[in-house]
């Protein structure tokens, strides 16, 4: 293995690579860490944001569905990127001018928390129209029927709702949780110790681009490779029971 | 599930709260040798991470390290994510009036360095029909687009040095202007000695080049201005400063 | 019309017209004057980067896209990868990698300069192009598969049964109705790297996004510049998707 590593002129390589300093592995990996921990929360945020939202667009009153259509047109419009500044540094610098307009002590957000609550903003517009449209999906002869048995709306939701429209969204909501691990790299724009930061970080210091730049798309890939593998067993768990399509097309 | 939620939210904003204690210096997250770079294991170390450590001995306090873009690093400061810069930031007139500073505690000239042999001299005429490369939200930047920018063929903004050096060795610029010491920290380097040379100081403007390197604070952060002050005083005084500037620099780097 | 003309909707447009007018007057726009060239500069390298790489994605989706759909295992496994691949990684870190990856190779080929490529290796542009260009032909050439697919067998098998040659054949028949089932979806994908072209900004390339950031670096005003780059995107988003919308409504559809 040691020979064959040599002979492909790896050597340098690896070492750079390696877990425990002075190798940047380590950095690397905490940097992963890092996204994949902001990609969960901004993700979940994002379904909470959407939940809220698509049960608005439906049941709501016509005031409130023409506000969340100008959140989830505003938030689809414009890039993230500025979408991640303005709420970034607005959002910390509203709410400390709040809390001192309020007579409180300033309050300090980690960044941690900033950037979830920025993508989270982000995704649950996406999150938004997707569980919109899977709601839509479910047969509505099953909610009928439940609301003329006298089901109050919650437990309606919980039972009945929800677990059908999964099915149905759960291919939007895996294209959501990609787009969520792949936004977190523009939190490298803004100086958050994600991945792609510490990877520009680590190529800055070792001047070695190429190694650390490719070494961190191989993770985002086996992240993306991973997720995808993960959602299609979720995507099979939802659909268990369905009958099966088969011989569909040609 | 809409308790537990609101309780997770209070608990997220609170953790932040409780820890307001502590005073988070703002630094570029980015190398910036020898002032500061991070290591393999994480830690940032550095002339100015040292300096930091001593200054908040000194004035009592607890500082935690917190890297953050360097071009949005003031809006960081104004808006309350970070409670002090000190990361090599100049003092000029302009920034003044955002934020406030303390007393300087370094200041060197402004040098330009470019690749071997293209003849180019720090002033207009030497940079006519050149690319010159400056990191933006400096006031590196601000003096070229101040007095090369009609001379110069183009003036690229970076968002790190650390890019500018590379597209220097890479030639994809011809010169970039920088702090004297971080171009020496560069042309010591392996790539620096191979591709580069420093071809001298540009001439002063104080108005646009500061006049030294202070810590920023917010405007009418008074008690911390007081305090940082007073350290930075001492810390010159006892002779911390000499001890750790001295494997650093082979001479002085307070200015006059 | 109707619709638009219920109590809420004037009561909110009213709303949204009254905010508009009081940003108008009481935000900080005094920089506007002064920056106008550069905005429209910056505006014209935004709407020309979406445009080049669009109409260059597509025309790399496509071959990607039938080799998919139809080609031997030679040529469909490679774009599997190539597609899989980029729609695995940030596009910020493939725009890095092919900036600052490919110039850190440039020192060790000195040879590079001479050449007649020099010119435009140099420059930061044709990086961004590349970049925006793979990044859009890997979505795409995801959707074009599926287009590709989506067209009705039984046409394909009677063009063939007729003796029309395969070439004629993607010209006439498949190709036409694959970019038509397509072109809802292309709507989206072509905002979406509207969404992108700020990135280009991190590699030096002054798109609007650069020239907003310039103007924070020169006058300290954050939000200003930033609010009026999101209504320059909705409004460009908007022009895009009435654009897609009026191609979909010159494309013949038998609705069921």
């Amino acid at each position: 293995m040691q020979a064959l590593i040599d002979a492909l002129g790896l050597g340098p390589t690896l070492e750079l690579l390696a877990l425990s300093p002075p190798g940047w592995g380590g950095n690397l990996l905490r940097g992963l860490v890092n996204s994949i921990q902001i990609a969960l929360g901004a993700f979940g945020l994002g379904l909470v944001i959407g939940t809220l939202g698509a049960y608005g667009k439906l049941y709501g009153g016509p005031v409130l569905r023409d506000l969340l259509a100008i959140y989830t047109t505003v938030v689809r419009a414009v890039p993230e990127l500025i979408l991640i500044l303005i709420l970034y540094y607005a959002a910390t610098d509203a709410l400390n001018k709040a809390l001192i307009g309020a007579g409180f002590e300033r309050v300090q957000i980690s960044g941690f928390a900033a950037g979830i609550a920025v993508l989270g903003i982000v995704q649950g517009a996406y999150a938004t129209e997707v569980l919109r449209g899977a709601i839509l999906a479910v047969p509505s002869g099953q909610i009928e029927a439940a609301r003329a048995m006298g089901m109050p709306p919650l437990l309606l939701a919980r039972r009945i709702t929800l677990p059908a429209m999964l099915a149905f969204a759960l291919p939007g909501l895996a294209n959501l949780w990609l787009i969520a691990t792949k936004d977190t790299a523009l939190l490298a724009v803004v100086g958050f110790g994600e991945l792609t930061l510490e990877t520009r970080q680590a190529a800055g210091a070792t001047k070695h681009y190429f190694t650390f730049f490719i070494a961190a798309g191989i993770l985002y890939l086996a992240l993306t490779l991973l997720s995808t593998r993960v959602f299609g067993w979720i995507e099979r768990w939802a659909r268990r029971g369905e009958p099966r399509i088969g011989g569909a097309g040609r | 599930m809409r308790l537990t939620l609101l309780a997770a939210a209070a608990s997220l904003v609170l953790a932040g709260a409780a820890a307001a204690q502590e005073v988070k210096v703002g630094i570029a997250a980015e190398p910036y040798p020898p002032f500061s770079s991070p290591d393999a294991s994480g830690n940032w170390t550095g002339w100015e991470i040292e300096i930091i450590g001593a200054v908040c001995a000194a004035a009592q306090l607890d500082c935690v390290i917190t890297p953050v873009a360097w071009d949005g690093i003031i809006p960081a400061l104004t808006s309350g994510q970070i409670d002090m810069i000190m990361n090599s930031m100049s003092i000029t007139e302009d920034r003044k009036q955002t934020i406030d500073f303390s007393d300087k505690y370094y200041k060197t000239p402004a040098l330009v360095a470019t690749a071997k042999g293209l003849g180019i001299t720090p002033d207009a005429a030497g940079m006519s029909g050149r690319i010159l490369g400056v990191q933006s939200a400096t006031t590196h930047a601000d003096y070229a687009a101040k007095h090369f920018a009609d001379a110069a063929a183009e003036i690229k903004l970076y968002q790190t040095q650390d890019e500018a050096f590379q597209d220097l060795a890479a030639g994809r610029i011809d010169a970039t202007q920088a702090d004297s010491i971080a171009i020496d920290a560069f042309l010591a380097s392996e790539t620096g000695q191979a591709c580069c040379e420093a071809v001298g100081a540009v001439a002063d403007d104080p108005e646009i080049l500061g006049a030294g390197v202070g810590v920023g604070l917010r405007k009418g952060d008074a008690e911390l201005l007081a305090k940082i002050n007073a350290a930075i005083a001492q810390v010159l005084a006892d002779g911390t400063y000499e001890k750790i500037s001295a494997p650093y620099f082979a001479s002085p780097i307070y200015g006059n | 019309m109707t619709g638009w003309l219920q109590p809420h909707r004037i009561v909110l447009a009213g709303l949204g017209l009254a905010l508009a007018v009081w940003c108008a007057l009481t935000l900080r726009w005094g920089w506007l004057p002064e920056y106008t060239p550069l905005l429209l500069e910056g505006l014209w390298r935004t709407i020309w980067l979406l445009v080049v790489t669009v109409v260059l994605g597509m025309a790399l989706a496509i071959p990607l896209g039938l080799a998919q759909a139809a080609g031997p295992w030679y040529l469909a496994q490679p774009a599997l990868w190539f597609c899989t691949i980029i729609r695995g990684t940030p596009l910020l870190l493939q725009l890095w990698l092919l900036y600052y990856g490919l110039g850190s190779l440039f020192p060790q080929y000195p040879w590079i300069r001479q050449s007649e490529l020099w010119p435009i290796l140099r420059q930061a542009w044709p990086y961004a192009v590349l970049a925006l260009t793979l990044s859009f032909a890997g979505y795409e050439g995801e959707i074009m598969r599926g287009a590709f697919k989506g067209v009705p067998r039984g046409q394909l098998e009677a063009a063939k049964a007729m003796g029309m040659p395969r070439w004629t054949m993607l010209r006439r028949i498949w190709l036409p109705q694959a970019i038509s089932r397509a072109l809802p979806t292309l709507g989206g994908e072509t905002v979406l790297q509207l969404k992108a072209t700020p990135l280009v900004a991190t590699i030096t390339v002054v798109d609007i996004y650069a020239v907003s950031n310039r103007v924070r670096q020169d006058t300290f005003i954050v939000y200003e510049p930033l609010l009026l780059l999101a209504v320059i995107y909705m409004a460009i988003t908007g022009i895009i998707v009435l654009a897609f919308r009026h191609l979909e409504q010159r494309v013949p559809t038998r609705r069921a």
